[in-house]
């Protein structure tokens, strides 16, 4: 093959991503010539249904939008419409949504840790076969797993698209005694998760950096998942109510799925790199101990090594966890009181992936009358297009499988509402 | 789940009836999404034609390979059933021994945004957590969309895997009522 010669990676369908997606990479020598990553998302069916709905519903609606983060969904849902009603939440509330977040941050990144990403840098083509010659490693991924599943069940009646969420509160809260009994395994967790950041910091990384602006939320007292102000390490401060008024959404010819940009700065990226760069002060000790330990440096600007800070996350969750169930006391009411007004609110949760940002309008009757839902994969999808057309660059010499296999590993370093569809992708290269 | 043996001497036939009921049938799938609700829809009608009984174990599952690899923990005999993908014969029933086989990759659709039940086998067996016996009922779906009823075809063949599920787990349970002395 001469070395000018045209080489195209097209690959047809990024299964069980957050909608449906497609990559292509055209490269000349060693000269990327086009970038295209395809997803076409589901949320904006979901903004139509929405509409005309109750307010009520819509925590149980949004949670069906994905099977992996629907505490997300229901946690921005149920903050922006409190936001819209003005309704004040009791402090064991809050603290119970922390714990129903830890649940799905374990439940989340555990499996994106193990079973999707690991896989890539150990040089499997999935977790099964992962499993054949590392059984101890992803036995401990299961139990780790397990545990935030745990969490899930007890807070939301049910392990998959939980039930409990609702405007105002939770429909009814767990008693001191039935979270304790969580106390033993997310001692073991914490524990394992700390295994899990030492195992993944000694993985090889390919050297790769890039000058990213990082957007989460912002807390002055803690590690961010439902409150806080919009960030950025280049002076974005803004409340969620601005979000729009900073952020926008564009068309691409190439895709269905829209774009989202800082307005006149371009591309972003959200998730746990994102978080960790930007809240690093406010991890506890055990989990900074841990990111010192693992050799990560605040900010770390190499996306493979976004697998090393979702397992300090994971340190962060179980700790969390435990914290919450130790101060756990019962709600006097599980549920505040809400009445129906001509409203709008908006907010912004940390989702597993990122920045997760909901907009409701609410009509007299308390029926939805707008909605719009910005999921993580939507606000990444730009910047893992900008990651390729830079990394291709340095392994646009190597031959066309391994090139594959690494565009694949980049588009994975987001997660992108789940990128366990990349392991099972249908790939066609073409040659000139 | 295992019923207790009895503290008296008990026959090898009366074992062997026990053993046989512990027995886990599993049905997987979403039922808001069309013909993937055909293994929740064996499982309700299991429950409804009354064949839980002790040690035989009826579960619906979303699917999610991980909470299926626990739920199948602890049992002898597991019958798992899920949607197919389509192929032109909407509501065929086949039937896997997946101890025996590996199962076939385009044939199981897998639940949206996680590993589904044919990962959960493979991962299970990689890692030597397979149960004993695993028989895999797969009924072939016609559509999966959002919000939609499951298909006339599709409906009836699980209704009918039902109905023969029940006829086995019937035939089981009244061995197990003869109990030793006259087993």
């Amino acid at each position: 093959m001469s070395k000018q010669s045209t080489r195209t990676i097209k690959i047809d369908t990024l299964a069980r991503v957050e909608g449906e997606g497609a990559l292509y990479v055209k490269v000349k020598g060693d000269e990327v010539q086009d970038v295209k990553l395809k997803i076409y998302e589901p949320p904006r069916f979901f903004e139509a249904l929405l509409r005309g709905r109750h307010f009520s519903e819509v925590p149980d609606l949004v949670a069906r939008i994905c099977g992996i983060c629907p505490i997300a969904y229901q946690m921005s849902a149920v903050h922006a419409i409190e936001c819209a009603l003005g309704v004040e939440i009791d402090p064991s509330v809050r603290l119970l949504r922390r714990l129903f977040y830890c649940g799905e941050w374990i439940e989340s990144h555990t499996l994106h840790v193990y079973m999707l990403h690991a896989p890539d840098f150990l040089g499997y083509p999935d977790a099964i076969a992962m499993a054949r010659d590392h059984q101890a490693i992803v036995q401990q991924g299961l139990r780790l797993k397990k545990a935030g599943n745990r969490i899930v069940a007890l807070m939301g009646g049910r392990e998959i698209h939980p039930v409990s969420a609702a405007v105002g509160g939770f429909y009814k809260a767990p008693s001191k005694s039935a979270l304790r009994e969580l106390v033993d395994e997310l001692t073991w967790a914490l524990d394992a998760s700390l295994a899990t950041a030492c195992w993944v910091s000694g993985l090889d990384f390919p050297d790769f950096e890039q000058d990213y602006e990082f957007v989460s939320l912002s807390h002055p007292d803690e590690y961010p998942f439902n409150e806080g102000r919009i960030v950025s390490n280049r002076g974005l401060d803004i409340a969620a109510s601005e979000y729009e008024d900073n952020f926008t959404e564009q068309h691409v010819e190439h895709s269905n799925a829209l774009h989202s940009v800082l307005r006149g700065r371009g591309s972003y990226m959200v998730g746990p790199m994102a978080r960790f760069n930007l809240n690093f002060d406010k991890l506890p000790e055990v989990a900074q101990q841990a990111a010192r330990d693992c050799g990560l440096q605040v900010p770390c600007r190499n996306p493979f090594r976004s697998i090393v800070v979702r397992a300090i996350e994971l340190v962060f969750a179980c700790h969390e966890a435990l914290r919450v169930i130790r101060e756990y006391e019962p709600p006097p009411i599980p549920r505040a009181q809400v009445t129906a007004r001509v409203s709008t609110g908006q907010a912004a949760t940390e989702a597993p992936r990122g920045l997760l940002y909901h907009r409701y309008g609410i009509d007299p009757a308390g029926l939805i009358s707008s909605a719009k839902i910005v999921p993580p994969t939507s606000q990444n999808q730009k910047r893992i297009e900008e990651d390729l057309w830079h990394f291709v660059a340095q392994v646009a010499s190597r031959p066309i499988e391994e090139i594959t296999w690494k565009c694949e590993q980049a588009v994975r370093n987001y997660d992108p509402c789940i990128s366990c569809a990349t392991h099972f992708l249908k790939l066609h290269v073409e040659r000139d | 789940m295992i019923p207790a043996f009895p503290a008296r001497p008990i026959s090898l036939s009366y074992m062997w009836s026990v053993i046989r009921l512990a027995l886990c049938i599993i049905g997987c799938g979403n039922v808001d999404r069309g013909d993937d609700a055909a293994g929740p829809l064996v499982a309700r009608r299991l429950q409804r034609f009354g064949a839980q009984t002790p040690g035989v174990e009826i579960m619906e599952q979303s699917g999610e390979s991980f909470s299926l690899m626990d739920c199948w923990m602890g049992f002898e005999y597991v019958i798992l059933v899920d949607a197919t993908a389509p192929s032109g014969m909407p509501g065929q029933v086949q039937m896997w021994n997946a101890r025996a086989d590996k199962l076939p990759k385009d044939i199981f659709p897998c639940s949206t945004h996680a590993f589904g039940a044919r990962e959960a086998v493979e991962l299970a067996r990689a890692m030597n957590r397979l149960p004993p016996t695993l028989w895999i009922v797969g009924i072939e779906g016609k559509q999966f969309s959002l919000g939609t009823p499951l298909s006339p075809e599709v409906e009836r063949a699980a209704n009918s895997v039902a109905q023969q599920l029940q006829n086995s787990v019937r035939t089981t349970r009244d061995l197990s009522q003869t109990g030793p002395e006259r087993a």
